[in-house]
C-alpha cells in the first residue's frame, strides 16, 4: 500500500530524511521509534503533503500513485490521514463545523454528495460516544483551550469519521492518561482492517501493549536503522536508543 | 493540480468572480450631465417634490460648492471631476406602480439574479424588501402588512410627499447639511433611498431591508435614509449593495440618518458588496457614506452591523451618539480588502448622557496590495458619568504586499469614564492552513472557514436570513488570495 525508496527529505535547504526505506502491505500496523530530532514528524508531513517539505531524492508510491503528485487535500481525499503530533487551534471555527466542512470536502472530491447537517450531527455523536469526545467540545472552536489529551483524542475521532486506508498517527499517545490510552487504542484497533494500514509513531513501548504492530522501524537521524517485531519495542525500552542507534553506525 | 498551478488559474479567473456584474440592459433616463443648481431642480422635479425641499437641496448646493473634499483618510484615488458624472438615472417611463404585476419584467429579474425575489409569495423568508435602482425606488414589498402594525416603511421621495411632517422633522437632525463634504452633496442631490418609521410600542413584525443596485453608466448613486423609532419600538434594518463591472470609477455617496427615541432600539446591517474593480484595480465604486444614529432617548440602543466586501474605496464611519441616559451604542464590522481596494472605515462613540455604554469589534481582513485602516473616535462628554466603552480591533493579513493600520481616537472628559481598548494583528498561519489541507478541505475553502472563524463575532450579529448569504461572501471576496 505504501512504498517509500531512498527518500530524502529537505527543510529549509537542511536535509533531514537521508535514505529512507520502508514499505507497508494492506491490513498491517507499522510502528515507528526513534530519539527525538530522528526525522518522525518530518516523514509524517511529507506523506501528507505539507509545503516546504521539499522531496531531493527518493519516491513514495501509494497504492501505485506517485504520492508527492498530489495535493494534501487530494491525499485526504484518497484516504491518507496524519493525526498531528501538535494538532493547530483555528479560533472561532467550531469542532462540529470543522469536521462538517473536512468530511464533505473529501467526499465531494471523490465525487460522493454531500451528507447533510443533521446527517453529520448523527455520525459525529455515534463516534465521539466512543471516544469520550463530550458534546461540549463539539461546540467549541477547534483545539482553542483544549487540554493536550483532549486535542488527541479529537484527532483519534477524526480518524473515526474519516475512515481513512492510510493512518499516520504522530505521537497519538503523548499526553494521554492511560484510561485515554485505552480509549485511543480501542479506537485503532476498531479501525484495524485487511484494507487498510497504519504508521504508529510513539516513543513508548505501552501504546504498543495495546496497539500491537506487524513491525517496528528505529528511526535514527534520517535513516532506519533496525527493525523488528514486536520484541524490539522491549529491547529498546530495555538499552535505550544509544545501544542500537550506534550499533547501525 | 497542484497548489501552485491551481492557485495561478483562479487567479487568472477572478476578475470573472464578481457575479453581480452584469447590466441590465433598460431604457433610462437621466438629468445632463454635470452639476449645477439646474441639475438639483432638475431631481426635485422629477420627484414631484414640495417647494421646502427644494429649498433645502439649493441650500446644502450652495453650501457645497463652498467646500473642500476631505482628505485626511489613508486612500489615495484620482481626483474625481464632480461634472463629467450623472447624477439622475431612472428606467424609463416607470412611474412607481401600485402592485408588483406592473414592475417592468427586467426589473424583477434583475433582481431575481441578485437573488432577491420580489415577488411577495415568493419571499419564503419574511423580509420586506425596497428595491432601489440607480436613482429611483422601482418596488416595495410587504406594505399592506407592515401598515397594518402602522410601520411606515417606503421609499423617502414617496415619504416627502406623503410624511411631510415626520421628514421635516428628523431629517438632517442626525446629519446635518453641513456635516461633511459629502453629506453635503448628498443633501442636494440625494435621490432615493429608504423610509421608516415605526410608532411607539411597536415591534417591526419582519425585518426591513433595501437593496441598492446602480445600473447607468457614469452615473452616481445619491441614497438618502431615514429611519426613526418611536419609544419603545424596536426595528431590525439590512441593507444590500451591487453594481455591474465596469472599467470607470462610479461614486456612491449616501447619508443614512438613525433616530431612537426612548427605550426603543435599531439594528441596522449592511452587507455591502459594490464591485470592487478588477485584480488590477481598474474600476469600482468610490464608496462615501456618512451614516449616524442618534440615540436621543433614553435607555435607547443603536446597533450597526457591517459586512464591507466590495467597492474600490471604502471611507465610512457609522456612529452613534450616546445623548440618552443609559443608551447604548454598537459597532460590528467586516472589512475586507483585496487586491488594490482601499476601505478606511470604523466608527464614532459619542458619549453624552449619563451610564451609556458602548461596544467597538471590528475585523479587518487584507490580502492582495490592499490597504486597510481602522479609524475610530470614542469621545466622553463632562456629562457622560459612568460611560463606559470596550473596543476590539483585530486585523488578518493574507500575503505579505497588503497593509492593516489602526487609527484609534480616544477622549475624555469625565473621570468617571472607563475606556477599554485591545488590538491584535495577525496572519493566517501555515500551520492552520496546512490543517486544513491535511483534513482534505481545499486551499480556498480552508482561507474561507478560517476567516469566517476571525469574524464570527461579528457574523453572529447579522440576521439569521442573511448570515449564510455574508458566510459565502466573505470566502469569495477572498478566492485565490493564498499562493
Ligand atoms: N524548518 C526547519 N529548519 C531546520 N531544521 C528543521 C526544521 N524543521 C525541523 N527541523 C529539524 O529536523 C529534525 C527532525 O525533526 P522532527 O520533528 O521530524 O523530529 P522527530 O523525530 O519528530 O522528533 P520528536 O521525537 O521530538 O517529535 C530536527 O532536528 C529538527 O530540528
Ligand atoms: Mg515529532
Amino acid at each position: 500500500m505504501l512504498e517509500i525508496k531512498n527518500l530524502h527529505v529537505a527543510v529549509d535547504g537542511k536535509e533531514i530524511l537521508k535514505g529512507l526505506n520502508l514499505s507497508i502491505g494492506a491490513g498491517e500496523v507499522h510502528a515507528i521509534m526513534g530519539p527525538n530530532g530522528s526525522g518522525k514528524s518530518t516523514l509524517s508531513y511529507v506523506l501528507a503533503g505539507r509545503a516546504g517539505y521539499d522531496i531531493t531524492q527518493g519516491s513514495i508510491a501509494y497504492n501505485g500513485e506517485d504520492l508527492a503528485a498530489l495535493a494534501p487535500e487530494e491525499r485526504a481525499a484518497k484516504g491518507v490521514f496524519l493525526a498531528m503530533q501538535y494538532p493547530v487551534e483555528i479560533p472561532g471555527v467550531t469542532t462540529m463545523t470543522f469536521l462538517k466542512t473536512a468530511l464533505n470536502s473529501q467526499r465531494r472530491a471523490r465525487g460522493e454528495s454531500d451528507i447533510d447537517a443533521v446527517g453529520v450531527l448523527k455520525l459525529v455523536r455515534a463516534k465521539a460516544k466512543t471516544l469520550n469526545v463530550s458534546e461540549e467540545m463539539l461546540k467549541r472552536a477547534l483545539n482553542v483551550g483544549f487540554s493536550g489529551g483532549e486535542k488527541k483524542r479529537l484527532e483519534i475521532l477524526q480518524m473515526a469519521i474519516f475512515e481513512p486506508k492510510l493512518a499516520i498517527l504522530d505521537e497519538t499517545d503523548s499526553g494521554l492518561d492511560i484510561d485515554a490510552l485505552r480509549l485511543v487504542a480501542e479506537g485503532v484497533n476498531a479501525l484495524r482492517d485487511p484494507s487498510r494500514a497504519m504508521l504508529v509513531i510513539t516513543h513508548y513501548q505501552r501504546l504498543l501493549d495495546y496497539i500491537v504492530p506487524d513491525r517496528i522501524h528505529v528511526l535514527a537521524k534520517g535513516r532506519i536503522v533496525a527493525e523488528g517485531g514486536k520484541e524490539l519495542a522491549l529491547e529498546l525500552e530495555a538499552k535505550g536508543y544509544e545501544h542500537i542507534v550506534g550499533q547501525a553506525a | 493540480m497542484s497548489i501552485a498551478a491551481e492557485t495561478k488559474s483562479q487567479v487568472a479567473e477572478l476578475g470573472e468572480k464578481y457575479k453581480y456584474g452584469f447590466v441590465t440592459d433598460i431604457e433610462m433616463e437621466r438629468a445632463p450631465k454635470g452639476l449645477s443648481e439646474d441639475t438639483v431642480r432638475y431631481i426635485s422635479a422629477k420627484k414631484g417634490e414640495p417647494d421646502w425641499m427644494l429649498e433645502w437641496r439649493l441650500g446644502a448646493f450652495k453650501r457645497w460648492q463652498a467646500m473642500t473634499e476631505p482628505k485626511w483618510a489613508r486612500v489615495h484615488y484620482p481626483k474625481i471631476d464632480y461634472q463629467n458624472a450623472y447624477y439622475y438615472a431612472a428606467p424609463k417611463n416607470t412611474p412607481k406602480k401600485q402592485s408588483l404585476d406592473e414592475v417592468d419584467p427586467k426589473l424583477l429579474e434583475t433582481y431575481k439574479k441578485l437573488g432577491i425575489p420580489l415577488h411577495e409569495q415568493m419571499a419564503l423568508a419574511g423580509v420586506a424588501v425596497d428595491a432601489v435602482f440607480d436613482s429611483v425606488s422601482v418596488a416595495t414589498t410587504f406594505k399592506e402588512k407592515l401598515n397594518e402594525a402602522g410601520v411606515i416603511f417606503c421609499p423617502i421621495s414617496e415619504a416627502i410627499r406623503d410624511y411631510p411632517d415626520l421628514v421635516k422633522k428628523y431629517l438632517g437632525t442626525v446629519v446635518p447639511v453641513t456635516d461633511n463634504y459629502f453629506a453635503t452633496l448628498n443633501s442636494a442631490v440625494f435621490s432615493d433611498g429608504t423610509f421608516v418609521y415605526v410608532p411607539k410600542g411597536v415591534r417591526c413584525p419582519m425585518e426591513l431591508s433595501t437593496y441598492f443596485r446602480i445600473n447607468a453608466s457614469e452615473t452616481g448613486q445619491f441614497e438618502r435614509t431615514l429611519i426613526i423609532a418611536d419609544e419603545d419600538s424596536y426595528v431590525s434594518y439590512l441593507e444590500g449593495c451591487t453594481a455591474p463591472k465596469r472599467d470607470e470609477n462610479q461614486l456612491h455617496a449616501a447619508v443614512v440618518e438613525l433616530i431612537a427615541l426612548d427605550n426603543a432600539e435599531i439594528k441596522y446591517s449592511t452587507v455591502q458588496n459594490w464591485y470592487p474593480g478588477d485584480e488590477n484595480g481598474l474600476g469600482g465604486i468610490f464608496n462615501f457614506v456618512t451614516k449616524r444614529g442618534d440615540c436621543r432617548g433614553k435607555k435607547s440602543k443603536i446597533s450597526w452591523t457591517q459586512v464591507e466586501t466590495g467597492s474600490a474605496i471604502t471611507w465610512k464611519y457609522p456612529s452613534c451618539i450616546l445623548r440618552g441616559d443609559e443608551s447604548v451604542g454598537e459597532f460590528y464590522s467586516i472589512a475586507i480588502a483585496n487586491h488594490y481596494q482601499q476601505a478606511d472605515t470604523g466608527t464614532k462613540m459619542i458619549h453624552l448622557g449619563a451610564n451609556t455604554r458602548s461596544r467597538i469589534i471590528s475585523k479587518g481582513i487584507s490580502a492582495g496590495k490592499a490597504q486597510n485602516t481602522y479609524r475610530g473616535l470614542v469621545s466622553v462628554y463632562g456629562k457622560a458619568k459612568n460611560a463606559r466603552n470596550y473596543t476590539q480591533c483585530d486585523s488578518l493579513l493574507i500575503g505579505g504586499d497588503c497593509g492593516a493600520h489602526t487609527v484609534p481616537y480616544i477622549e475624555s472628559r469625565n473621570k468617571t469614564a472607563r475606556i477599554e481598548h485591545e488590538a491584535t494583528t495577525s496572519k493566517i498561519a501555515e500551520d492552520q492552513l496546512f490543517y486544513c489541507l491535511a483534513r482534505g478541505i481545499p486551499q480556498d475553502e480552508a482561507v474561507s472557514l478560517i476567516v469566517n472563524g476571525f469574524c464570527r463575532e461579528v457574523l453572529q450579529q447579522l440576521p439569521m436570513e442573511f448570515a449564510v448569504e455574508a458566510q459565502k461572501l466573505v470566502g469569495i471576496s477572498l478566492e485565490g488570495s493564498v499562493g
